[in-house]
């Protein structure tokens, strides 16, 4: 009992690319299915993020002297540097999908490294701030001291800042909180992207690029450009406002 | 009775040889498994698993309640066992039941699509929510949690020293499961309809679900960060919600019940397509006020995100938001109201018939009129404050969850089961299960009400004695469901083998799914479909049987 | 009766003698607040009357025997505003009557008062400005407006009183209040509503309503001698607060008499009321709580003050209307145990 709703509907098999997924009607349908699913994607991420950002601005709002004495503790030259090699990571993944969209897989093999080896640089100058941070007892909860704040001691060449009455000194572990909380889920996403950047070298090498099947290249991208994104969220938020008040 | 069931001739009749449950064999071929309706079947049955854990962790609750006294299991053990009840039903059924299972099967068919967008990230949800479950029951089996399904902080970060790390993983990942599946949903509906499905040809079974699927994509991830952060609250001690570090406990209770207001829209919504279908099919006409139906589920998702402070209205907020929030709750009900007049109306001037998914409906509206009238007891805030966190919230929310949704799932299960199985359920059976289930749940729930009227707080091991008759009816109520429970899935296993052949569309209804033969295609449709009909398009229907028997003839 | 099971019997006797929908109408605003809940009711099942009617009324003429062929019907525009326009017109009519509920619940009259409440794993501790104290109960006289204020030393609770119909959240680290007026007299349940662990169901008490005459006798029969405010002088003296807080041109910190109530600017511009939450927050984490004109050199007494202290704290600057004891403090640094005009509130009766 063949259904009478199921009119013939023009058969274009033989015109299929072999990575066309059976369910797709179309090659077109297949992309954008894929990136409308990968920008549904990044609003979760977004909604995931936000949850911290507000809880960010309340406390801003609440402990202001004690979130300025805190992003005072942070390095604006390891940071800035940070955001560079970010943002020049996220340049050569997008040199990465223009290359396999134009099918060079050279050039796709060495921006994927590049990619790989400017995030793990990007994850070392991070890991060298945390010790810092462990150095200097500002790690909330495992490691956490006040004092600091209290007395901060004279940096060299320059008077030693005034410093925070007890309690304000107390609420900058708030303050290390979130800077943990956030850096850290930022740092989580990073090391998944490096993850999927080694499988997708592996099959860059192996040639499975070549035949223009570059969908999960294109939405990796846009997942490398998302967290790129996030940082340059995090990095005015946490080293940047108020530093010279 | 008449009835509109029309079985093919059950001496000749076949089920399909080749369809999605015969297409391949073994073990491997159903946990590799890329097909939208393997995975809704796998679904169905973890559900069902945590379903009947639940549910015995609830007859231990009713048990203990017989008497005031705590004298059943110490208070430690009773607060266990309402967390994990809470836990368990909430995050591994009532947020999966619908969507993970009807859903999955019958949304890429609805579109016309062969599968759903990302059939290996749908099966990926399927295993999150296992691995979610999993560490769900480890975290109960190796001394459990008693934190309440609300986690609320302090308590859960420094008070307790139960297994709440391990639940609260087990949340997040159980989490993203439902994240995926609404995103596969919500590009399948955008992107997968077949030619001619329009969105106004969509049934509102699709409607209601992409609603849902919008409260999914866009709600849990805020659950995800709130619980990674009471994680890392309590095992290194970081202070975002700590007030002896600065932190405030209320803004936990602002982000939890950011996700955890849409989530009972994410439960209920689903289930609101399920009696539009059911309603329309088994009364012969197009959902009245089909738009009308369709964008109050939108509706609802919307004003859904903006009413979650009403949760806390006795939590020191300030008077003025509790304001606008109060407002707010009085809007998002009336979508619901909207509902249930389209669904009356939809009878008027019909050829009813009352089948076991109708009689589910039936329960379902008026369960659910009385849930959501009650919700609105708790919505106008000078009444909230007598009535929050009493039985009264209990009973009103398990009249919507369990009454709405609940009722909702089966009348689902029951009407799609011929197309899923290729079998029937018995008829007469069942029409006793769901009257009993209707009678054993009002009998359940209904008392509640009435403590919670009187002040009984919720979440209590013993209580003052003067509760105790209207707690013993409950309890007796709640073996009335039980059996209502156990019914249906004796029956439904029985009928796997015994049941009698469903044929295509045995309750001539109008959607792409009953078009197709029982149980479907691996691939649903040899060849995409062109939708030419509106849905619920009876006429259309009648004229396809008479060019068929023209045709034959 | 026999083929009834005794218990059964018994129960169903007990119930139908002693069946009651509500608790008793307690306080003064218990019949406002079951007004509504009588007019909501009476609307729920008008709604839910129609619903059944409609369903079972379609049922019963559209079955298929009797309406073999279904008519199809669109849908009705004017039938679909009518049924949004009225739900939603009763819905703003609970949405008014619930937050002028809301609103006089939640906020004290002036003349109320004033009982201090501490929640803890898992008991209630009230604190009578007179000195007593109380551990599940709470004794408050009949005809007379009290004013809670509350707070958790540890998770949150929840102080339900069903019989008067008001319950608050006691939430660690932020005072919340709540008030109730008596009408009549007994003993009502105290529940703590929110679940806050192990033996939450055992966080019960009563709250006994007392004739005003029976109730003076309570206070002065369970004073433990020292008033609160009390207490308070002497946490304000031991804790050195005298030391700048003395109302002496020269002093470091603002003069504290009479600062209740008062608007005052801090360092950065804004305009507070001085509340109960405020002098909490000033003494536990001054440095944000500055008066303009003042050097931010107050100490935070974070960790060192029991909540207890806290009130004891509140109410003493509350009823402190001038600095003369303060003075003869710091001059003398002696102690004065004794009560007088510092200390108001109810006069201490020293036990042996």
């Amino acid at each position: 009992m063949d259904s009478p709703t199921v009119a013939l509907h023009e058969s274009t098999h033989s015109e299929h690319p072999s990575y066309q997924r059976h369910h797709f009607v179309t090659m077109a349908q297949q992309r954008e299915s894929a990136s409308f699913g990968m920008w549904l994607f990044l609003l979760t991420e977004i909604m995931f993020f936000g949850g911290m950002f507000t809880a960010y601005l309340i406390y801003r709002n609440w402990y202001y002297p004690a979130f300025v004495a805190g992003s005072h503790t942070l390095s604006i030259v390891l940071g800035t540097t940070n955001t560079a090699v970010l943002i020049t990571s996220s340049f050569t993944m997008a040199m990465g999908v223009w290359c396999a969209e134009t099918r060079r897989r050279g050039g796709l093999i060495l921006s994927i490294i590049l990619t790989l080896i400017l995030g793990l640089a990007f994850l070392g100058i991070k890991s060298v701030e945390y010790h810092e941070k462990w150095v200097q007892h500002h790690v909330p909860g495992l490691r956490f001291d006040a004092m600091s704040f209290v007395h901060p001691k004279a940096e060299p060449g320059q008077p030693a800042e005034p410093g925070l009455p007890l309690d304000m000194a107390q609420h900058t572990e708030v303050y290390f909180s979130l800077y943990f909380a956030m850096t850290g889920m930022h740092a989580l996403h990073m090391i998944i992207g490096m993850g999927l950047l080694i499988f997708m070298l592996i099959k860059a090498i192996r040639g499975a690029y070549d035949n223009g099947n570059i969908t999960f290249i294109e939405n990796f991208g846009l997942y490398w450009h998302f967290v790129d994104i996030v940082w340059i969220f995090l990095f005015p938020l946490l080293y940047l406002i108020s530093r010279h008040q | 009775m008449s009835s509109i069931v029309s079985l093919p001739d059950q001496t000749t009749a076949r089920i399909p040889k080749r369809n999605y449950l015969t297409n391949e064999n073994g073990i491997l071929s159903w946990l590799l498994t890329g097909d939208h309706k393997r995975i809704a079947i796998l679904y169905l049955i973890s559900i069902t698993f945590f379903f009947f854990i639940g549910g015995a962790l609830a007859a231990l609750i009713r048990l203990e309640l017989l008497t005031p006294q705590s004298d059943l299991m110490a208070a430690d053990t009773y607060n266990k066992v309402f967390s994990m009840h809470g836990i368990i039903m909430i995050f591994l059924f009532l947020v999966p039941s619908v969507p993970a299972t009807l859903g999955n099967f019958l949304i890429p068919i609805m579109v016309g699509a062969k599968d759903l967008a990302f059939p290996k990230i749908n099966l990926l949800s399927w295993y999150l929510y296992l691995i979610g479950g999993g560490m769900t029951l480890w975290a109960m089996i190796s001394g459990g949690v008693d934190t309440g399904w609300t986690f609320t902080v302090p308590l859960s970060t420094h008070y307790l020293n139960t297994n709440v790390v391990t639940t609260g993983l087990a949340i997040f990942v159980a989490g993203f499961s439902s994240i995926f599946t609404g995103l596969n949903f919500i590009v399948t509906i955008h992107r997968m309809r077949a030619p001619g499905m329009t969105w106004f040809k969509l049934p509102l079974f699709v409607w209601s679900n992409y609603a849902a699927s919008i409260l999914m994509v866009l709600g849990t991830p805020v659950l995800a960060i709130t619980l990674v952060l009471v994680v890392l609250e309590r095992t290194i001690g970081i202070g975002v919600f700590d007030p002896t570090k600065g932190g405030d406990p209320i803004l936990f209770q602002h982000l939890f019940w950011f996700y955890s207001h849409p989530a009972v829209y994410i439960m209920i919504l689903p289930g609101m397509g399920v009696i539009s279908e059911v309603i329309s099919t088994f009364s012969r006409k197009r959902v009245f006020g089909y738009s009308a139906v369709a964008f109050s589920s939108v509706a609802i998702a919307v004003f859904g995100f903006f009413v979650w402070e009403h949760h806390m209205f006795i939590m020191g907020v300030s008077n003025y938001s509790t304001l606008i929030f109060s407002l707010l709750t009085m809007l998002v009900a009336v979508p619901s109201a909207i509902k249930i007049f389209n669904w009356a109306f939809t009878l008027y001037k019909g050829s009813i018939t009352f089948e076991t998914p109708m009689l589910y409906a039936f329960g379902f509206m008026g369960l659910f009129t009385i849930g959501g009238l009650t919700g609105v007891f708790l919505g106008s805030s000078g009444t909230d404050i007598h009535l929050t966190e009493t039985y009264f919230i209990v009973a009103h929310f398990h009249f919507v969850m369990v009454g709405g949704m609940l009722m909702a799932f089966l009348s689902g299960i029951h009407f799609w089961w011929p197309k899923m199985t290729g079998r029937m359920y018995p008829e007469k059976l069942s029409q006793l299960a769901a009257v009993v289930t209707f009678i054993g749940f009002n009998f359940t729930f209904f008392p509640q009400f009435l403590l919670g009227m009187l002040g009984m707080p919720r979440r209590y091991a013993a209580y003052p004695p003067e509760f105790q008759v209207l707690n013993v009816f409950s309890t007796a109520g709640a073996t009335i469901l039980g059996v209502g429970y156990l019914l249906p899935m004796i029956y439904l296993v029985w009928s796997l083998k015994y049941g009698q052949i469903a044929g295509n569309n045995p309750w001539q209804a109008t959607g792409l799914e009953w078009q197709i033969q029982s149980p479907p295609l691996t691939e649903n449709f040899i060849e995409i479909p062109v939708v030419t009909q509106d849905a619920y398009d009876y006429e259309w229907l009648e004229r396809q049987k008479e060019r068929e028997v023209t045709q034959v003839g | 009766m026999d083929h009834i099971s005794p218990v059964i019997w018994q129960f169903l006797v007990k119930w139908l003698t002693n069946f009651a929908v509500i608790p008793p109408e307690a306080s003064k605003v218990a019949p406002q607040v079951d007004a509504l809940l009588l007019f909501m009711t009476l609307v729920s099942l008008v709604g839910l009357t129609l619903v059944i009617l409609l369903v079972v009324t379609f049922s019963v003429l559209y079955r298929r025997e009797r309406s073999p062929v279904a008519t199809q019907i669109e849908g009705s525009t004017l039938l679909e505003a009518t049924w949004t326009i009225i739900p939603l017109g009763l819905f703003l009519v609970m949405f008014v009557w619930g937050s002028v509920l809301y609103f006089r619940i939640y906020t004290p009259p002036p003349n109320a008062m004033q009982i201090y409440v501490v929640g803890k794993q898992w008991m209630w501790k009230a604190e009578h400005p007179g000195g007593q104290h109380e551990i599940n109960s709470l004794h408050v006289p009949v005809n007379k407006p009290v004013q809670l204020t509350l707070i958790s030393q540890d998770v949150f609770h929840s102080f339900s009183l069903p019989a008067f119909r008001v319950k608050r959240e006691a939430i660690p680290g932020r005072y919340t209040t709540v008030w109730f007026e008596a009408t009549r007299e007994g003993t009502y349940h105290l529940f703590c509503s929110q679940y806050c662990g192990t033996a939450h169901s055992a966080m019960i008490g009563q709250v006994v309503v007392m004739s005003q005459d029976d109730y003076k006798k309570w206070l002065e029969s369970s004073t433990s001698g020292v008033s609160l405010a009390q207490n308070g002088e002497r946490l304000f003296a031991s804790l050195s607060c005298t030391a700048c807080h003395n109302g002496t041109p020269q002093a470091r910190g603002p003069n504290l008499a009479g600062v209740y109530g008062s608007t005052l600017t801090l360092t950065n511009g804004q305009k507070v009321t001085v509340d109960d939450e405020y002098l909490r927050q000033a003494i536990l984490n001054p440095s944000a709580h500055i008066t303009q004109g003042y050097a931010p050199i107050m100490p935070t007494y974070q960790g060192q003050i029991s909540e207890e202290g806290l009130f004891s704290l509140v109410e003493y600057i509350k009823n402190l209307n001038s600095n003369y004891r303060i003075l003869q403090t710091t001059t003398t640094t002696e102690l004065a145990p004794a009560a007088t005009a510092a200390a108001v509130g109810t006069k201490g009766m020293v036990k042996p």
